[in-house]
Parts: C-alpha cells; structure tokens; sequence
C-alpha cells in the first residue's frame, strides 16, 4: 500500500511538472558559484526552474541540485524557519531560502548569492566560525551559582516576557549581513551575539550580566552600533537586536552614571 | 576534488595563469570587498548615512549660536556685524540645510527611544507611541514658546 501511495505521488508530481513545463511556467535562478579550486571570485550561473505555488526558493536549489547540476553547494537543514542553515542574499536582501516563496519573485529573474559580510567557502556556503567565536565571547548560557534546594528555579509569565523575544534567534546570520557595521568592522560583535547576551542578562534566572559586561560594554561591544536597524528589519523570527542592543546601552549608560555618582552605593 | 590531480593540472599548464593556489584542508576562502559607496544602493543605508552626517549639523548650530552669543556679549557693533554676515546668502544657504538635518536628527532621535525603553506596564509593553509621543509633544511646546517670545518682542 505504501509502494502504491508512492507511485501515485510520483505519478501526480510528474504530471504536473509536465504541465508546468508545458505551459513554460518557469524562472531563472542565477546564483553565484564559486569553486576555491578554480576560481579567483565568484560568478554567476543561470538554471531555469518551474515556478510551483507552493515552492520556495530552497525547494528551486534542490531542483537545481537534483536534476541539473549536482555540482551546486548550500547548506540547508530543516525547511521550516528553525535550523536557520538556509540563509542567503536573495535579489540582494538577507532572507531564509526556506521562508521565501519563489512565485513571489515571478516572471523573475532571482539571484541568489551567500550571505554579505562572510567569507565564501564555496558557492552559498559562508565561513561562520567567526560568529561562533563571539557568541562564546558573550556567554550565551545561564551563568547561576549555588542552587536554591528545590530543584527548579520558577518563573512568572512576566519574568518570561522581559526575554522571550530575544531568545528566539536561530542563529541564521540574516542580520550579520544587513548590518553594514558588521561588514566594516570586523572585530564587532554583531547584533545576534548581543541580542543574545541581552536576552541572559533579563532571565531572572541568570546572574551572569557583571561577566558579560567586559565584553558587551567594549567599543566592539554594544558601542559599535550605530543603530541602522537593519538587523531587526530582516529578523525571520522577530527577535528585533537592534532594540536589544539600545537597552542594553541605556542600562550600560545608567549604571555607568549609578557607580559615577554613588562610587560607594551598591550596584 | 581531488587536491593532486588539480596541482597536477595546475602544473601542466591548464589553469597555471588563472587558477589559485589549492592547498589540502585549508580551503581558499573568498572575502568580498565592501566598496566605499556600499550605502548608495539601499535607502536605509543612505538614510543613516544622511543621520550620521546630521551630527556634523549638530556641531555647526551649536558653534554658530555660541558664536552669536559671545556677539551678543560684545555689544552692539559686533552683534551687527554678526547679523550681517550671518545674512548673507551663503549662510542663509547653510543655515537652512543645517535646520533639515536638525529635523531629521531630532526625528530619528526621538523615534530610537521606544526601541531603547522597553517599559512594561501591568506585563504589557507600553505602546511606542507613548514613549515617543510625548518627547514630540514637548519638543513641539518649546518650539511653540520660542516663537512665540520672538514674536512678542518683534
């Protein structure tokens, strides 16, 4: 039964590719490729795909990858907006490969280049390994001593919303390519890093925030945004770091007036 | 790929102008370039560059009224001669351009303090309108009471 049900998916799906070619109900993907064995920069290639309603840009690489050219390297995961693997310059702006609708973007054509302010290890694939280097730097876990004897450490449904929002970030690095600070200066932390410190710093849970003041405090910190507000804009998830980033500011600002002014008062 | 096959080709002559060094395990990584005018194909980033430069406005009409004011303490001649210069059309021209980039540095100012006050109120954030609402309300007041004081005594 299971093999039958197969056949007449299969079945299904080629009748309706068959159509769609047909009716010439195709776009053009140009994407960038780039070979580190033999290229010097990267350049681009055109495919032509069928446009499906309910296909997204993800669903027209993996047509690309299956039936054109095996060749093409992206990373991609879980096709749902949580891995946050499928991040790329879609028409030049930063968007999740599978949260973007290819009809969208018809009669086309669609280019699709790896993420802005990464270098390129092939094709859409981009090096994160410095990302990762500073989200350590910021601690991005609960830094708690001691334990208060009863096991679970409860929370009330406020408490929960002072960081619910900025702990929704999956990591996919959409806003470390919008931000142009970012790009600039590559020694700045980034807004996803610093979204993330703020959102342990407001769990009651935490008491990590003095740790991470060394380095959420610092030029390269919190301090190197200029708020363009990029990063919130493209955000998949909402998660908006660019006001993450200027109440940490204003908090780092008033404690800094508070150990001014009160040099002897607790902290 | 294989990394000796393409040294062999490299080495043969195939690609030996135009392909790159290919060294085993440590993949040759592309670094884009970011052109100096990477803020000119995107709105939001020209408009933060023009924010950005807005401060140079800033620093222009604090000098040019700390300026008028030592006028001011002068006496009469140098304040008319304050006057003069600052009438002619060349500062008349920059005053105005100057007072565009005030508006929209106060603007955008004024508009930052929602994202940077997260004031929550019975467990709901308070609404970015009543944060920012009132500093437009009391920077439109002020604005008010300086003019009228300047009609009154002209």
């Amino acid at each position: 039964m299971a093999a039958g049900g197969t056949r007449v998916r299969t079945a299904n799906s080629d009748r309706s590719e068959s159509i769609t070619m047909a009716r010439n109900i195709d776009i053009e993907l140009q994407v960038s490729r780039y070979s580190p064995e033999q290229d010097l920069e990267p350049h681009l290639q055109s495919y032509r795909v069928p446009i499906r309603d309910e296909w997204v840009i993800l669903d027209a690489l993996n047509y690309v990858k299956d039936k054109i050219d095996g060749t093409l390297t992206f990373r991609w995961s879980c096709r749902m907006g949580i891995c946050g693997s499928c991040g790329y310059m879609i028409n030049g702006e930063p968007k999740l490969g599978c949260a973007t609708f290819l009809k969208d973007y018809a009669p086309g054509p669609v280019k699709i280049e790896p993420l802005r302010n990464f270098p390129i290890v092939r094709d859409l694939v981009i090096e994160i390994s410095d990302f990762l280097e500073k989200l350590k730097k910021v601690k991005p876990w609960l830094i708690h001593e001691g334990s208060n004897g009863q096991g679970e450490y409860l929370q009330t449904p406020d408490q929960l919303e002072q960081f619910r929002q900025h702990s929704m970030c999956i990591n996919c690095l959409l806003c470390y390519a919008a931000c142009p600070i970012s790009g600039l200066d590559p020694i700045f932390i980034g807004p996803a890093a610093l979204a993330l410190a703020h959102r342990y710093n407001k769990d009651s849970r935490d008491q990590g925030s003095a740790e991470r003041m060394a380095t959420l405090s610092h030029p390269d910190g919190i301090w190197g945004c200029t708020f363009v507000g990029e990063c919130t804009r493209v955000c998949p998830k909402h998660v908006d770091p660019a006001g993450a980033i200027q109440q940490y500011k204003l908090a780092a600002a008033m404690d800094g007036m508070k150990s001014f002014l009160m040099p002897w008062g607790k902290r | 790929m294989d990394s000796a096959a393409a040294r062999a080709r490299a080495s043969a002559g195939g690609h030996s102008q135009t392909a790159p060094a290919y060294t085993e395990f440590h993949p040759r990584w592309y670094r884009p370039r970011i052109s100096t005018y990477w803020w000119l194909g995107r709105w939001p980033y020209v408009k933060f560059i023009l924010r950005e430069l807005s401060s140079v406005a800033v620093a222009w009409t604090v000098a040019f009224t700390l300026f008028q004011l030592w006028s001011l303490s002068q006496g009469e001649v140098a304040y008319s001669t304050f006057t003069r210069r600052a009438s002619s059309p060349i500062m008349i021209a920059l005053n105005v351009i100057a007072f565009g980039f005030l508006l929209l540095h106060s603007i955008t100012w004024f508009n930052l303090a929602p994202k940077a006050m997260a004031v929550r109120v019975s467990g709901k954030r308070l609404p970015a309108i009543l944060i920012s609402g009132p500093q437009f309300l009391g920077w439109f007041a002020i604005s008010a009471i300086v003019l009228w004081i300047y009609m009154v005594r002209t």
